[in-house]
């Protein structure tokens, strides 16, 4: 197999007619794939394998905690307002929070555009 | 150029949604499905909105409109939510709505998100009583003692009022995320797919389900494909399939086994190893399946291509079509953008006769298959005067680009068309782009 030969001929291909090489035909998906491992060098020797799969199995943000999820929401909800002075003398709350205590965030009641 | 299916001409007849380019997340459509009558078209959202449009009584002074649909019910169906165990937030993303079959006055609609299978009842009220004995109009009880006689009370007319509420909640039953429901046609039980297994409900009981497929293996790292999709036989309620990521798809019978890891069926075609590479196993991964509306056929569309499987052959599929080959030379581009990870649907027509899906650019594809013709249309703001005929386009793959051509590098890849729906038995058709939701006709009669 000419494996080889495929690295070192690919810089020349521009357009997807012109496929001759010296002395074999190159699919255009093995020239795609010549042009990737040159750009990623270390791309997974297991193609559309493990490390794939597990990406979309676990799709979806890991936060630390639940406290770490309602900051990041919040965070988002004032992205706009300024932030505000630090306060000298903070209020800190009288119990450690539980689940229940920490605000829900509520989605907003927007209808969808669609029904407008 | 004729179009596909005799001559078909389709037409703009609506566009759905707001016409600004600053799309809002939460309003990306995520899903698209006519009823069984094609009377009622429900659209979900990536914020957990579900909106069904209804289509109007046909107007007969003017029969060349069809009618129009016009919005009917919305509701918030999922909201999102927190796993405290896992940390991991669960999108409300509906991500597949399908209609039950009606028996009585009411709709019922099954919808999903990542977790949550939700039964919700569509019902009308357009009348309202009128004269209660014990209480005033209002509400507000009477005083008993100024009743001095008694009157049976009325139904009197009422401005239509059209209500959704959740009759089932299934939830805690996917350890993944759901990618597909499919409803049984025993009417009484449905499937749910995730990624690694299928589950069979009882649509009245929330409380357990039956595991009929299992792929998880016993070491995670020895995990080698995910299930992409599963949908029951339209008429043999003991059939169903589902597909991988690998491009096959498993036929099962729940007759012959209460898990159905073991298939009775397994279609793949196979592949030419010397023309394997990178990309071969990702583009291979099957997005959709969808049994033909006579149950002797199924399609499925991977990345590049639409392919017709006769169930009785498991060996290679009866046809193939190309959605976009010209997108074979752009892998490496598409894989650093994502886009090969797009996950394409494919609807049939009333008749089987026709196939569509989407593609990029807001460009979407028909192929006849008696006919043998494809053709390519787009959905744009650009082509929606009313009952504007869509002019066929054509993407220039290499050399000279011919006038109304558009060239492949100029292509947006942004404007994807994942969800399509076809009418049940017109040629009426249900096209989304990322916000808007485009329904084009047939120009017949």
């Amino acid at each position: 197999m000419s494996g080889d030969n495929e690295e070192t001929q690919t810089t020349e291909e521009t357009t997807m007619d012109d496929k001759e090489t010296q002395d074999k035909v190159i699919s255009p998906e093995k020239a795609e794939e010549a042009k990737l491992k040159a750009k990623y060098p270390n791309i997974g020797n297991k193609p559309g394998g493990s490390d794939l799969l597990r990406k979309r199995l676990t799709k979806g943000q890991k936060y630390f905690d639940s406290g770490d999820y309602n900051m990041a929401k919040a965070k988002i909800k004032n992205k706009q307002l300024p932030t505000a002075a630090p306060e000298k003398t903070e209020i800190t709350g009288d119990h450690i929070p539980t689940p229940q205590d920490l605000p829900q965030r509520k989605p907003s009641l927007v209808a969808s555009k669609l029904a407008g | 150029m004729a179009g596909p299916g005799g001559d078909m001409q389709w037409c703009f007849s609506q566009v759905k949604g707001a016409i600004d380019d600053d799309v809002a997340e939460a309003d990306i459509i995520s899903t698209v499905e006519f009823n069984h009558t094609g009377e009622l078209l429900a659209t979900g959202d990536k914020g957990g909105r579900v909106v069904i449009f209804q289509q109007e009584i046909e107007n007969k002074s003017q029969p060349q409109f069809r009618s129009e649909y016009n919005v009917y019910s919305t509701f918030q169906s999922h909201e999102p939510e927190f796993d405290y165990l896992k940390s991991l937030e669960i999108e409300e993303k509906i991500n597949k709505i399908r209609w039950l079959p009606q028996k009585n006055a009411a709709q019922f609609l099954l919808s999903t998100n990542d977790k949550t299978i939700k039964l919700w009842k569509i019902s009308e009220r357009d009348k309202r009583p009128e004269g209660y004995n014990l209480k005033e109009e209002d509400g507000r009880y009477k005083d008993p003692n100024t009743i001095t006689s008694l009157r049976v009370p009325v139904l009197i007319p009422m401005d239509l009022m059209v209500e959704a509420s959740p009759r089932r909640v299934f939830a805690n039953a996917h350890t993944y995320h759901i990618n597909s429901i499919s409803v049984n046609s025993d009417n009484e039980t449905y499937l749910s797919a995730d990624d690694l297994r299928i589950n069979l409900w009882h649509l009245e009981i929330t409380d357990r389900s039956f595991n009929i497929v299992d792929i998880k293996p016993a070491n995670m790292e020895e995990l080698t494909e995910v299930i992409t999709a599963a949908e029951f036989h339209p008429h043999q309620c003991n059939t169903f399939v589902y597909s991988s990521s690998k491009g096959t798809i498993r036929l099962c019978d729940m007759r012959a086994s209460a898990l159905c890891d073991k298939h009775s069926k397994l279609f793949e075609e196979p592949e030419d190893p010397s023309n394997r590479s990178f990309f071969s196993e990702i583009i291979s991964s099957i997005s959709d399946v969808k049994f033909s509306h006579n149950g002797r056929y199924m399609m499925t569309r991977d990345y590049l291509s639409v392919k017709i499987w006769d169930l009785n052959m498991e060996n290679r599929p009866v046809e193939t079509y190309q959605v976009h080959e010209y997108l074979r030379s752009k892998l490496c581009s598409l894989y650093e953008n994502d886009c090969i990870f797009d996950k394409f649907e494919c609807c049939w027509n009333g008749n089987d006769s026709v196939v569509m899906t989407g593609s990029y650019n807001n460009f979407f594809r028909m192929f006849d298959r008696g006919q043998r013709r494809d053709v390519t249309l787009e959905a744009s703001r650009e082509n929606s005067k009313p009952l504007q005929v869509l002019k066929p386009r054509k993407v220039c793959a290499g050399g000279k680009r011919k006038k109304d051509e558009i060239s492949v590098d100029s292509l947006d890849f942004n404007k994807k068309i994942l969800h399509t729906a076809w009418h049940p038995q017109d040629n009426i058709i249900a096209v989304a782009t990322t916000n808007n939701l485009y329904i084009f006709q047939d120009k017949v009669n």
